[in-house]
């Protein structure tokens, strides 16, 4: 559709901006003008005024002991938390029993043909390697425990979501009202989710799978939502015209037209809820997250790879599945293959064909050790790429560099800035992308950062976050203009983004120290390392999908190839630029944050230590900082295109 | 095998079904799978803990025929899951007076099983190559002095002390403060980061003061001596804001969840009699992080050459 239109929009669309731009800017410098001398006189100009912060140390502490000391007598757990988690523990309990009683023939036989029945007979083979090589990695019982917490978190995010989505899709008034939440529900970093429900679960599996739920449920509920809103209204005129009441309407029409959406819902649902599944292993998920999580304690990048690679090949499997599934609209031009009844005797059959040969478990024999070639692997490279290469430097010497010459100017000048310019500044930038509603959604954002009396960590976090983002839009725009530009390169870059961007987040972290030492420098490499995959795709598919007429009438006109992308392309392309942007920031943010594991500081320290020490407040007020930065940088970076027909 | 899962759940559904939930003594979905008698260790980060359970998972799984699950949790945290039942025992404490007398004293959840064997002590470590060099250094009235061989890009214009995880226990911004020592703790977020970076800087020989803890196997590694910092005496710790002393030599403990240690059989009475030494210890942790053995391995080649230590674990 922006193809379509822009050309002819594009054209008037400078000039206008320029108007709006100035005239918003004018009038904020007008309030600035009037509010300015009054904030400095009453409150000063330094950092965040004392006066204005709200201590939350004690009550939150003091919440935090009531919980624990009636956790086991008061009726609000016994009678409803209690079965919340009861319930959370049998139903894992019940789909682990069941795949272990399936044995590793069961489990593979029976997720072949699933995929077979879904995605054709490639896909399958692919499934049926994957899981044999979850097993090769002497991985199997954490996959099988990770796999039962994921159906389960996947069963109950779907539910949730679809229940949701009906609301927000049937009700404009839900929707109005669900909207902006689960907006802001995608963009905050996982970790952020953990503290809440730690501090009513406690340590472990039910904890583990609530947060998957509420980190992976929100963009089910936005695609129904999306899926029955958009249904054809001429289909949906002809139903009524039948007769059909308002419930077989939306059974028979609504949903399955909204097929489409239903399934790419399901699609992020799982991708979002295994990559929680890995870091919710801080709070005891158990499984595959945690034997990361255990190796890197003993800075063991092998066997943290070793862990990582089963959650990788399981995540691309899904991912292909579900979308394969999706783009397969309607029985029809599905290929014939094989019906319920025969999938389900071939997996009994396999299942109790292992049992019978006693071969139940996976056999030790039949592993392979990777751990220690990777180790050397990595030792190697740090041996020779620390410090002391010639010319260039090492690796060590980048890192200091980057953190006396970028890190600690861009913390320095934040923290010198006085409070009410930073909130001025991100009111103008959020104002000039968006609309007045984002620019006040980010101003009292941050302003909340400040109350809460976090305002020099969430400082520097945020110049942590600026740094970073700054490298990964510079390396993915051009990664990414190489990409659209060739088609070997985009096929060569294909699978590295695949794995780059499944890959859990923990995995970065020790190679990156080795590389780069303890502190900020790490913590950036890192989150760079984690978005530049998206960025870089974006960037590529913005660029690709620009009107070809456009190209070919440049090239008319005699443009080189040069002037045909900084004239042409990029500037059509505007829009999935901002957007690579907006996902840049959203990324960066959530590695920075986890950051705080390798020397990062600030927030991200704040809340590995709430979570370590069981000190509850310190966590959940940092955590409430991230939510807060979170949103305010994604206001900051959000295009107008996401509200369409609001606002200026 | 399927129908009897379902059955039991169900039943179990039904069973919990009327009246309250009490979700403090729930155990891990993952124990107790196909009948096993399993016990759930915690698991803390550091490598000393890793060899305490390596060894115990192996005689437990080996000799006395059960499952053993572990999970990686905090230290503090630990101690909630434990009295929950989520885990079944800690091997390694290093004194959390707080949850001690909340856990075992007030709602007895927990209960103490006796001594790891082993002594822990927090203190400021330098490489003994910079010892050497500068042999005053190991004196924290001296430290001010040498602070500019400590600086780092992270620590500004002071000199640089590493701290480790958030999890550990640690006055030491406190003391920078109080001994007015022109220092900046810099906090490596994670044991794992700290340990890359101490390698790191000793590769190179270069200078650093670091928060670490013995035993250690990173002695083996990195010989590190001790900074004096102004003695121990009881209570000298009592205030968090005003600590000016060293940190106390600390017996280890270890502790098991009220349930499992009346009813946990064989496993419960074999934990209870888990005891070794510091070189013990070290052994299996040089294994593990050193020479990159799985615990697994590393436990199986420490139990094979002493076996006169665990036997009386045993009976």
């Amino acid at each position: 559709m922006a193809t379509i239109t822009a050309p002819t929009s594009r054209a008037t669309l400078p000039g206008v901006l320029r108007h709006r731009a100035a005239g918003k800017l004018a009038l904020l410098a007008l309030a600035a003008a009037v509010l300015v001398p009054l904030l400095d006189s009453r409150w000063g100009s330094g950092s965040w005024p004392h006066a204005l912060t709200v201590g939350l140390d004690k009550p939150l502490s003091a919440a935090s002991n009531w919980v624990i000391d009636n956790r086991d007598s008061h009726p609000l757990f016994l009678y409803f938390f209690g079965y919340v988690s009861n319930a959370v523990v049998l139903s894992v309990r019940a789909v682990y029993l069941t795949l272990l009683a399936a044995g590793w023939a069961g489990v593979t036989v029976f997720g072949a043909l699933l995929a077979w029945r879904f995605a054709g007979v490639r896909l399958a083979a692919g499934t049926a390697a994957a899981f044999l090589a979850c097993g090769v990695l002497g991985m199997w019982v954490p996959t099988m425990q990770t796999l039962a917490l994921m159906v389960v978190a996947v069963l109950a995010s779907v539910l949730v979501g679809t229940l949701l989505g009906l609301a927000a899709g049937l009700s404009d008034r839900l929707d109005r009202a669900l909207r902006p939440v689960l907006d802001t529900m995608q963009v905050l970093p996982a970790f952020a989710y953990l503290l809440p429900v730690v501090l009513v679960f406690g340590i472990g599996v039910p904890a583990a799978v609530l947060a998957t739920v509420v980190y992976a449920a929100p963009p089910m509920a936005r695609l129904t939502a999306l899926g029955l809103r958009g249904a054809d209204p001429e289909v949906l005129e002809a139903v009524e015209s039948l007769g059909a009441t308002r419930r077989q309407r939306l059974l028979t029409a609504r949903i399955p037209l909204a097929r489409k959406e239903l399934l790419l819902g399901l699609n992020q649902t799982i991708m979002m809820a295994l990559s929680m599944a890995v870091i919710a292993s801080v709070i005891g998920a158990g499984g595959l997250g945690d034997r990361v999580y255990q190796a890197l304690a003993s800075v063991d990048v092998g066997a943290a790879l070793a862990a990582g690679i089963p959650i990788v090949l399981l995540a691309v499997v899904l991912d292909r599945v579900t979308a394969a599934a999706g783009q397969a609209t309607g029985a029809a031009d599905r290929p014939r293959t094989i019906g319920w009844p025969y999938a389900l005797a071939v997996t009994v059959a396999a299942a109790l064909a292992a049992r019978l040969l006693g071969r139940l478990d996976w056999p030790a024999s039949w592993s392979l050790n990777i751990a220690e070639p990777v180790n050397h692997a990595v030792d190697w490279m740090t041996a020779h790429l620390y410090s002391g290469v010639p010319v260039v430097g090492g690796t060590a010497d980048w890192a200091g560099h980057f953190t006396t010459w970028v890190l600690d100017p861009v913390r320095g000048g934040l923290q010198w800035l006085p409070w009410w310019s930073v909130l001025l500044v991100v009111a103008a930038l959020a104002w000039l992308i968006g609309t007045w509603r984002t620019a006040l959604t980010a101003v009292l954002a941050m302003a909340a950062i400040g109350v809460l009396g976090v305002w020099s960590p969430a400082l520097d976090t945020l110049s942590q976050v600026l740094a970073a983002v700054a490298v990964t839009l510079v390396l993915g725009f051009a990664t990414g203009i190489a990409a659209a530009r060739s088609d070997r390169v985009e096929r060569a870059l294909r699978p590295v983004l695949d794995v780059f961007q499944t890959m859990p987040q923990f995995v970065y972290l020790i190679p990156v120290v080795a590389l780069f030492g303890v502190g900020r420098a790490p913590a950036v490499a890192a989150a760079v390392v984690y978005a530049l995959p998206a960025v870089v795709r974006i960037t590529a598919q913005g660029l690709r999908q620009v009107d070809p007429a456009a190209l070919e009438s440049a090239r008319s006109l005699g443009a080189t190839g040069r002037q045909q992308l900084w004239q042409v392309q990029l500037p059509l392309a505007r829009r999935a630029l901002l957007l690579a942007v907006n996902q840049g920031v959203v990324l960066v943010l959530a590695v920075v944050i986890i950051g705080g594991l390798v020397g990062g500081g600030a927030l991200g320290y704040d809340v590995a230590f709430g979570l370590a020490q069981g000190d509850l407040a310190t966590g959940l007020v940092a955590g409430a900082a991230i939510v807060c930065l979170g949103l305010m940088l994604d206001r900051v970076t959000q295009p107008t295109a996401r509200r369409p027909g609001k606002g200026a | 095998m399927r129908l009897r899962t379902i059955a039991a759940a169900s039943s179990l559904v039904l069973l919990t079904g009327c009246g309250a939930a009490d979700m403090t003594k729930q155990a891990s979905p993952f124990a107790h799978a196909q009948g096993a008698k399993t016990v759930t260790l915690s698991v803390q980060s550091w490598v000393g803990a890793q060899s305490n359970v390596a060894v115990a998972q192996y005689l437990l799984e080996h000799k006395l025929g059960y499952r053993v699950d572990t999970v990686q949790v905090d230290e503090v945290p630990a101690w909630d899951a434990l009295s929950q039942g989520r885990v079944d025992a800690i091997l390694e404490d290093w004194g959390h007076p707080d949850q001690e007398k909340r856990y075992v004293d007030d709602k007895r959840t927990i209960r103490r099983a006796g001594g790891l064997g082993v002594t822990g002590h927090i203190g400021w470590f330098v490489p003994t190559y910079l010892a050497k060099q500068h042999p005053d250094i190991t004196d924290w009235r001296n430290l001010n002095k040498y602070a500019s061989l400590f600086r780092t890009a992270e620590s500004g214009g002071k000199g640089q002390l590493m701290d480790g995880s958030p999890s550990y226990v640690t006055n030491d911004k406190a003391l920078v403060k109080n001994l007015k020592l022109d220092y900046q703790v810099v906090f490596a977020g994670s044991e794992a980061a700290q340990i890359t970076q101490m390698k790191q800087f000793a590769k190179e020989k270069k200078p650093f003061l670091t928060y670490w803890y013995a035993p250690q196997w990173l002695f083996k590694k990195v010989p590190m001596t001790e900074v004096k910092l102004p003695p121990y005496k009881d209570g000298c710790d009592a205030d968090a804001a005003k600590v000016a002393c060293a940190y106390p030599h600390t017996p280890l403990q270890k502790y098991l969840n009220a349930g499992f240690a009346k009813s946990g059989g064989e496993a419960a009475a074999f934990l209870k009699r888990f005891r070794w030494t510091t070189e013990d210890q070290n052994e299996v942790s040089l294994m593990i992080a050193d020479q990159k053995l799985s615990p697994e391995d590393a436990a199986k080649k420490w139990v094979d050459s002493h076996p006169d230590v665990w036997k009386k674990w045993l009976s």
